[in-house]
């Protein structure tokens, strides 16, 4: 490695970046492709809209949504008792959703999109306990996340998910809510910096109105909206909300933002300032076209530069994605990723505020690095997690015990977690079929690694078990799983 | 601290004498151990929201008893602390170090445009932002990144836990959480993990690796560092078998070792009591009250009192008014606990939460809490608050 990239740890590179993490059924043709073949075969798969999910409760939703009679004025009227209820389902159901897409991102050809969408999760932080808004602003990031960031930018901002997070609904006329303003500038358009406090001011004056209603759908309020005279960038008049968007929208500095953005989460955290302006200008001129200028990226010849490759540490998402991926198992107890995910700190739909998850090295502290190095070998053996998480009391809503109890534990502090998982060893194993012995430990290796690995395998080879192929197999996979190169890809 | 050094030298031994030792294993190699300074902040994380006035109680407020019919803790209950204000029935503990000059009480703490959601409010508390900026580390951990540039002493911030908290999380240095020495210890002692240490030392890796690998050389010398320290002079007093009793009997035995730790962070909760307040806050103040009191004890015998300073938050008081539940809802200024045997201003440092002044129904902060942090970070860590916080702020006088 490091002198002549092949093919195969070039292909490897794609299938981290424009997915998660190579197949385990691929193994035979990394070194075979052409990456440009893989790229435009990963692409295709992710062309189609995907199949929107929809696993809230049928009850919970004919409650909430249901035609008429359960609607509006019902829901206010409902006991605490039920509310409540309501509640636990809901949050019930987005750990459901949690672990379908995660599925999802695990199993789908459509790699390319549901990373973008993964992408786009992070980008468009929000954080409600509604599984009704939260699913729905899902569906929309997976149904755009590869075509135009104008369209994503108008669907996000008036989603019912968004209203709520930054306060939308509570945007009137006289009494401005800048939440919704400070950030769609700030963190989803141009960044800090490139406008003042009054353009926040104005602008959030142009939202006013803006409201979702039960049924999670985008709802104007025209007696809330206010009809004054704004100035925003430059242009004056009675601007309403989707003038603000288009207007940020014409500002090269907003593709140069996203662009900077998709550079540092897809490519490199150290940002070529020259080749993220080219990209960002032909973003611009293509009218926000994201599926362009992916393509840009992941054909051009620099993105197989070695500085690229093993760059990045692992997102938590990622990392156990790309694990699933590559060992392919049954997980008997889902939830359990759950806990996974918020041991190693990104629970998706929990953002830690609405700047998303900061990533790189924020991911790794003493703690999440000892765990990810362990977990490998936790879930060959069957075995406990011992670390426990912290409560999240948005979620828990003071029902703290009532909660551990419903996950079959007596208490917190019964504090371990089984991972229960079977691992398709017979597969797996497979794929070596055609490889020496002498040289399993290399293939292994560099299937798994995308880092030249410090330790050799004479340092090795007292932890592996050399009883007969199949565990030698075993175990060099479960160890190279719990190396510190294991975290990068 | 001898026998750390030796384990290390042992486990570096295997690679024999050509192995340059990097610069990050070589902190634990000097004999300064630690920063100078013997004071140690203890930082206790009342999470979920604890209501403040129930907590401390204003025990002549018509408001109070009017707003809170169901909830209210009549006057003869409370501890008097005097004749405006009583604490919580269970703190009687608490109220000992009152008595004894050994208790602070700040009222009114928050600061300006909170936010009611816990995650966020909890992020701007252990970041120390304001309400509409984001960080991505907390002050403690920023602490740990102005004291110590270019080297690496994570064992200086400590968090009783499983994970690590964003308040001990710097930009360039994170601290280490455990939830017990001996266990942080076994998991460290697998041989895979230091002959990767070991082999990854050998070469110059770049970023990121270069930083997995002192991560894992930290956490690997630190884990060792922290058993051996905890096993020095263990505290003998019995303390309760609750999660915060052995939390806090861990953090005594480690404050009268040799150890360089100079910040303890530990949680408590849920204090997020929207429904049967009562009993759910009770039961918690009683595990407090159970714990604090053979902490301070320890602390006291061991002469150590007055240089440790314990301080409670929470990342919202809850709202006046009581709830149709048995409850109340996420509020806003709560009140902190100060708790130190070396306090120069002791009692209730400021006045009671004016409840006839409020903002749709919450009480309005006077006291920004970063106030608090920047007078903890120089006047008792000796830091440079300044450049911790990013904001000169006006500092108290209570040490």
């Amino acid at each position: 490695m490091g002198y002549m990239i092949g093919n195969q740890q070039k292909n490897q590179h794609l299938w981290w970046r424009a997915g998660f993490g190579p197949p385990a059924d691929q193994v035979h043709e990394l070194s075979k492709l052409k990456p440009e073949s893989l790229f435009h075969s990963i692409l295709k798969a992710s062309e189609k809209k995907p199949a929107l999910f929809d696993v809230a409760d049928p009850e919970l939703k004919e409650r909430v949504m249901g035609n008429g009679q359960m609607a509006a004025g019902k829901m206010l009227a409902l006991k605490p008792e039920e509310r409540q209820m309501i509640r636990k389902q809901s949050v019930q159901d987005i750990a459901k959703l949690n672990v379908r897409w995660l599925q999802e991102m695990t199993t789908s050809p459509a790699q390319l999109r549901e990373k973008m969408s993964l992408f786009w999760h992070g980008h468009f932080a929000s954080k409600t306990i509604n599984i009704l808004y939260d699913e729905a602003l899902l569906n929309i990031i997976r149904e755009n996340a590869l075509d135009n960031f104008r369209d994503l930018l108008f669907n996000v901002s008036k989603s019912a998910s968004m209203i709520q997070f930054l306060n939308n609904n509570q945007n009137k006329k006289g009494h401005p809510n800048e939440n919704f303003a400070r950030e769609l500038m700030e963190l989803f358009t141009i960044g800090r910096g490139h406008y003042t406090e009054t353009d926040v001011k104005e602008s959030a004056r142009a939202f006013t109105g803006w409201g979702a209603n039960l049924q999670g759908e985008y709802d104007f309020r025209p007696r809330q909206h206010d009809d004054g005279i704004k100035t925003f960038f430059g242009k004056t008049g009675n601007l309403s909300g989707e003038d603000v968007l288009e207007i940020l929208l014409a500002q090269k500095q907003t593709a140069l933002f996203i662009t900077g953005k998709i550079y540092r989460y897809f490519v490199n955290e150290t940002v070529d300032e020259e080749r993220v302006n080219s990209l960002a200008s032909r973003f611009y001129d293509s009218g926000y076209d994201i599926r362009a200028l992916m393509i840009s990226i992941f054909t051009a010849s620099w993105f197989f530069d070695q500085k690229n490759i093993g760059s990045q540490i692992k997102s938590p998402v990622l990392w156990m994605v790309g694990l699933r991926r590559q060992l392919p198992m049954e997980i008997q107890n889902p939830a359990v990723q759950l806990i996974i995910e918020r041991l190693l700190g990104q629970v998706l739909f929990s953002p830690p505020n609405v700047a998303g998850w900061p990533g790189g090295k924020h991911w790794i502290d003493s703690s999440s690095l000892m765990l990810r190095l362990q977990i490998p070998a936790l879930i060959y053996k069957s075995d406990v997690i011992l670390s426990r998480p912290k409560d999240d009391d948005d979620v828990m809503m003071g029902t703290r015990d009532q909660v551990f109890a419903r996950n079959g534990r007596k208490s917190m502090n019964a504090g371990a977690q089984l991972f229960q998982a079977k691992i398709f060893w017979n597969e797996y194993i497979k794929d070596f079929d055609k490889i020496k012995d002498s040289e399993i430990y290399a293939a292994i290796r560099d299937l798994l690694l995308q880092r030249v690995l410090p330790m050799n395998e004479n340092e090795m080879i007292k932890y592996i078990d050399e009883s007969n192929r199949e565990a030698r197999i075993q175990s060099i996979t479960i160890r190279l799983m719990g190396t510190p190169e294991y975290q990068l890809c | 601290m001898l026998i750390n050094r030796r384990k290390f030298l042992h486990l570096g031994s295997l690679a024999t004498g050509t192995l340059m030792l990097p610069k990050f294993l070589k902190a634990f190699d000097s004999p300064a151990y630690g920063i100078s300074g013997n004071k140690v902040l203890v930082v206790l994380q009342l999470s979920g929201g604890n209501d403040g006035l129930n907590t401390v109680i204003p025990i002549r407020n018509d408001i109070y008893y009017r707003e809170r019919p169901g909830l209210a803790i009549t006057k003869d209950k409370a501890l008097s602390l005097d004749t405006e204000a009583g604490l919580h029935p269970s703190l009687s503990n608490i109220k000992a170090l009152y008595d004894e000059g050994n208790l602070a009480i700040l009222n009114n703490v928050g600061y300006p445009n909170p936010d009611r959601s816990h995650f966020r409010s909890m992020d701007i508390w252990q970041s120390a932002s304001s309400s509409d900026e984001y960080l991505n580390s907390g002050w403690l951990g920023r602490y740990l990144d102005a004291q110590c540039p270019g080297c690496s002493k994570p064992t200086q911030v400590l968090e009783m836990d499983d994970m690590l908290s964003l308040a001990l999380s710097g930009e360039q240095m994170k601290g280490i959480a455990l939830r017990d020495p001996k266990r942080l210890y076994e998991t460290s002692q697998d041989p895979f993990f230091k002959d990767s240490l070991l082999a990854g030392m050998r070469e110059q890796a770049e970023d990121p690796t270069s930083y997995l690998y002192k991560v894992m050389a930290e956490t690997l010398s630190g884990a060792d560092y922290i058993f051996q320290q905890s096993k020095l002079r263990p505290s003998v007093t019995v303390y309760p078998n609750s999660e915060i009793g052995k939390n806090l009997k861990t953090i005594a035995s480690l404050i009268s070792s040799d150890i360089n730790t100079r910040v303890y962070y530990v949680s408590l909760g849920s204090f997020d009591t929207h429904v049967g307040q009562q009993a759910k806050q009770e039961k918690l103040f009683i595990d407090l009250n159970d714990a604090i009191k053979p902490f301070t004890d320890d602390l006291k015998s061991n002469h150590r009192f007055e240089d440790v300073l314990m301080m409670s938050f929470s990342e919202f008081g809850r709202r006046v008014g009581e709830n149709s539940s048995g409850g109340t809802d996420h509020g806003t200024a709560n009140n902190m606990f100060l708790i130190s045997g070396g306090l120069k201003n002791k009692g209730l440092l400021n006045g009671m939460p004016d409840l006839s002044n409020l903002t749709e129904g919450d009480l309005n902060q006077q006291l920004d809490f970063k106030r608090v942090y920047a007078t903890v970070l120089n006047k008792w860590l000796q830091a440079d608050d300044y450049k911790i916080l990013g904001k000169k702020y006006e500092y108290l006088n209570f040490i």
